[in-house]
């Protein structure tokens, strides 16, 4: 009797573990007391304070505890489930939640390394921008509730006005400036993000056929429509920073130069870390910000559960509470993130609304208006390929 | 002997090489096509054909090969020329202490410190500027990632110095050498020459192995080469992390493939530094055999070492030293000498966030110190029973974890530990630091229980006392001294370790050094700073232990005071 029922219970197990979304007090029970492994970039402090306060008031409110697990690289995340699925582990792995977008996105749905859909079931959803932020899709790809959206961000360039007082209109300006004042200026090494952000924005800026961009790149001419950039690069490289023989291998790693005097103008994929950055004393007072004139790239930011997570419960509650306005008004304060809201924050309780419009944005940033017209980010693709030629012409194959 | 003591050699050799061996033969799968996870079952040459069309690789295996034998190379040039120069001299005692320390600061936080010492817009530079240079802005020339990796090799030399200082040392010991020297004098030889005719052949013997493991550590190292090191391309262990790392899962059998490459790079690598040693002991001999005296040289030569040697000391503490600066600095731009204010706000952060990493490597360090102790002491004691060395063969068994590049067998190593479903908690990280402690372990204690005087047990066995009563009752508290510094050793490679934490652990257990590695990623100095100063006190507290132990309970023991 004893053994026929055993392997049935056993069976019935993960459905056990497997709480609708949609029934959000089961979800909440279920989470209480779970430990919650949260694959974050734990390379910026700030990121890492936010995260840290994000753990004190979901155990306060829900009895979750946040782990924050900070990795040099996401995809070190991807790695791991990967290899438990090799593995077969299927009940317990060691992520619970991961901070997700673009391409490692892209891998893991189609993987089916995703547990889901979820995002839209969470009760946070109904204040979020879906129709005035990019927060349904990822790098063109259907998000599908398989990812909750937390932040925005939107490419803004960083100038120290002591030695760069006037923003620069264009890619061509940027151009000229660099060829009049040499080894000021560089981006992160591809394939780090922000650098493939920055050959993405200047092929925007150069290219007249922004369609083709959201298509997968095998369907188009791909050397033919990439060769503006190459030829902009090539002019553009011997005027980098070290002539471009050597790049800064992060987005902080770039601030740092910046600090040090090494480079006068940067880019960022947030609107607010300039600010955030003065206030931790990593970056002179003297940096401001700008955006292009034909608008930037924008993308949002995501947290997704692998299908392998045990508590996928307490994820869900932490993907909810990143979501929430008080977490919302908290990401956004320069002193803390500096990161844009994915909320419509005119549809908020007045509270809020109030709470939204009392923050002081920082000395750095713009304010919405400023920031102007966002370019959605091009099919993930493309940023593959652009950044495996740029390895081919300017990085590993110099 | 019971049987549980017998058994136990058997059992290092175990926990030492299945790791290695498991993690080998779950690397060369993926490299030969088979990777379940990703729907690869057939096998292909697919990961190795993908490897070779990736136009950095030419690069990066020179990379990997120079910067690993520079290093070497200079580390061990520098060691010999400071020995045969100066030991037995008042200055080589204050160095040996100044260096001595040195041993124990992690890899990255030398690395970290020397990086702000050098760049162009580092301490050095701003404490001349620009009152004697005129610079106002940094010069924009390429110090550190310059693509010839020679920053790197720097790095790598002034921290492979002391250890290989310290090993040459222990076989001096064993040399004989004030009597042979003193032959050598005595025949109008002049310092140095005398020393490399003389002494060196007889420690360079002992000391071949420890040389061999710091070329096979200096040519797939990652920490060092990520913080010092070129990107265009990078070293071939950089690049290994990185394709692992890659979104695009194909990319994991073109690790796996690179691997087997690192793996055949440093056995060629070894090779040939074997044939090195040949050609010199050919004409070394002939240059012997010459008799000329060398005296001419010492003025030369005697200073250089001296310089050479104080200088990479030099480099390490003041790059310690602006890491402690960094660690409390406001806004510090270039020029300044010195930060524009002070800020606790780091240190703060470390108080709230460190706790969890402190004792997560606290414990690592002492569980895996204190099997390998167990094992090692076991292993000691197996082999005195039996009256039997251990013979060369069985030191290259020790050695051979050391040998085989990390980078290598960690990630097949991941796979096997979750299929055995350990996948979770700071076990199977501790499993995998035994890997690398008990061979440091079985390397620092060997020598003092060897030299114990064997007639104290005799004595012992006269009175009536069973030879597990004499180890724990005679040996072990006689040898305090030397166990309580090799659980230090131990403890402080437990502490190092990042790949195995990093990538065994899952990124769940978080140690000092993961942690203070991610922030490097980040780039800011004052969490680098901070984290790199308490990874090194992690280090050093435990050699302080060692010292001052043995000199409390021995207080009252004349003869027992080292």
């Amino acid at each position: 009797m004893i053994r026929s029922v055993l392997p049935a219970l056993l069976l019935a197990a993960p459905a056990f573990a497997q709480t609708d979304p949609a029934d959000w007090d089961a979800v909440t029970e279920a989470a209480e007391g779970q430990t919650v492994y949260w694959h974050a970039w734990g390379g910026s402090t700030a990121t890492n304070d936010f995260i840290a306060w994000v753990g004190e008031r979901v155990e306060g409110e829900y009895g979750v505890t946040l782990e924050h697990v900070k990795l040099a690289d996401t995809a070190d995340a991807v790695t791991r489930v990967l290899s438990e699925k090799q593995a077969g582990e299927d009940e317990d792995g060691a992520v619970d939640l991961i901070w997700i977008n673009g391409p490692n996105f892209a891998s893991m749905k189609a993987e089916d390394l995703l547990y889901g859909p979820f995002a839209e079931e969470l009760p946070n959803w109904e204040h979020v921008d879906v129709d005035g932020k990019t927060v349904e899709t990822d790098f063109t790809v259907p998000t599908e509730g398989y990812e909750a959206p937390w932040a925005m961000a939107q490419v803004v360039f960083m100038h120290d006005t002591d030695d760069l007082p006037d923003p620069l209109p264009s890619a061509e300006a940027i151009l000229d400036w660099a060829e009049a004042n040499p080894g000021r200026f560089t981006y992160p090494q591809p394939p780090d993000f922000l650098g493939t952000t920055f050959l993405k924005q200047t092929l925007i800026e150069l290219t007249d056929d922004n369609k083709t961009l959201m298509q997968p790149a095998d369907e188009a001419d791909f050397d033919a429509v990439v060769q503006p950039l190459w030829d902009y690069l090539d002019a553009l490289t011997p005027n980098l920073w070290r002539g471009g023989r050597a790049y800064p291998q992060s987005g902080p790693d770039q601030l740092r130069l910046m600090a040090d005097d090494e480079i006068d103008l940067a880019i960022s994929f947030s609107p607010g870390e300039a600010s955030t950055a003065i206030a931790d004393l990593r970056l002179p007072d003297s940096v401001r910000t700008f955006v292009l004139e034909d608008g930037t790239l924008g993308n949002a930011s995501f947290v997704a559960i692998p299908y392998n997570s045990g508590s996928k419960e307490g994820a869900m509650v932490v993907a909810n509470f990143l979501m929430s306005p008080e977490a919302q008004v908290k990401a956004q304060d320069p002193d803390v993130l500096g990161y844009g809201t994915v909320l419509d924050v005119e549809d908020l309780p007045q509270e809020w609304r109030e709470a939204f419009d009392a923050l002081d944005l920082g000395v750095a940033t713009l304010s919405p208006e400023e920031l102007g017209e966002v370019q959605p980010e091009p099919h993930p693709s493309w940023m593959t390929r652009i950044a495996d030629t740029w390895a081919e012409r300017y990085g590993a194959g110099q | 002997m019971p049987l549980w003591l017998r058994l136990l050699p058997a059992l290092t050799l175990l926990a030492m090489l299945g790791p290695v061996a498991a993690g080998l033969a779950g690397t060369l799968l993926p490299a030969l096509g088979v990777y379940p996870a990703a729907g690869r079952t057939g096998g292909s040459v697919q990961p190795l054909r993908a490897l070779l069309d990736w136009p950095g690789l030419a690069a990066a295996v020179r990379l990997s090969v120079t910067t690993g034998l520079v290093s070497t190379m200079a580390a061990l040039g520098i060691v010999t020329l400071f020995l045969a120069g100066w030991s037995g001299t008042r200055a080589f005692r204050v160095l040996e202490l100044l260096l001595s320390p040195l041993l124990s600061v992690p890899h990255a936080a030398t690395a970290f410190g020397l990086a702000f010492l050098i760049a162009p817009s580092g301490w050095i530079v701003r404490l001349l500027s620009p009152w004697a240079t005129g610079w106002e802005r940094p010069p924009d020339v390429i110090v550190t990632q310059d693509p010839w990796g020679l920053s790197m090799a720097a790095g790598l030399t002034v921290k492979e110095m002391p250890f290989l200082l310290l090993m040459a040392l222990a076989a001096l010991g064993q040399s004989d050498w004030r009597r042979r020297m003193r032959v050598a004098t005595a025949l109008g030889y002049g310092r140095v020459a005398g020393w490399l005719k003389a002494v060196f052949p007889a420690v360079y013997a002992q000391i071949r192995l420890p040389v061999y493991v710091v070329l096979a550590y200096s040519m797939s190292v990652v920490d060092v080469a990520l913080i010092l090191g070129p990107s265009t391309p990078p070293t071939l262990s950089v690049q290994i992390v990185r394709w692992m790392g890659d979104p695009d899962l194909a990319m994991r059998l073109t690790a796996a493939a690179a691997a087997m490459l690192q793996l055949a790079l440093v056995a060629g690598a070894l090779a040939l530094w074997r044939l090195g040693e040949v050609a010199v002991a050919r004409i070394g001999l002939r240059w012997i055999a010459r008799g000329g005296r060398g005296a001419g040289a010492d003025p030369v030569l005697r200073p250089l070492a001296l310089g050479a040697a104080g200088l990479s000391a030099a480099s390490v503490l003041l790059g310690l030293f602006t890491l402690a600066i960094w660690s409390v600095a406001g806004f510090w731009g270039f020029p300044d000498a010195l930060p524009e204010g002070l800020s606790g706000r780091s240190w703060m952060r470390f108080a709230r966030d460190g706790g969890g990493a402190i004792a997560q490597t606290a414990i690592i360090a002492a569980v895996a110190t204190g099997v390998a102790l167990a094992l090692v002491i076991g292993c000691l004691e197996a082999e005195h029973r039996r009256r039997r060395p251990l013979s060369q063969k069985g030191l290259w068994l020790i050695y051979l974890p050391l040998l085989v590049p990390q980078t290598a067998f960690l990630p097949g190593l991941q796979t096997l530990l979750l299929t055995a479903g350990l996948s979770s908690g700071i076990g199977p990280v501790i499993l995998a630091h035994i890997v690398f402690v008990l061979p440091y372990v079985f390397l620092s204690l060997g020598d003092p229980w060897r030299a114990w005087e064997p007639r104290y047990a005799t004595v012992a066995a006269a009175l009536g006392t069973t030879p597990t009563g004499t180890l724990w009752r005679v040996r072990l508290p006689m040898l305090l001294r030397p166990v309580l510094i090799a659980a230090a050793v131990g403890a402080s490679v437990s502490v190092g370790q990042y790949l195995p934490t990093l990538i065994v652990g899952g990124g769940r257990v978080e140690t000092l050094t993961t942690e203070a590695v991610a922030l490097a990623s980040g780039g800011d100095r004052r969490a680098i700073g901070t984290w790199g100063l308490a990874q090194t006190a992690a280090v050093i507290l435990p050699f302080a232990l060692a010292l001052i132990l043995p000199a409390l309970i021995f207080r009252n023991r004349r003869g027992l005071h080292g």
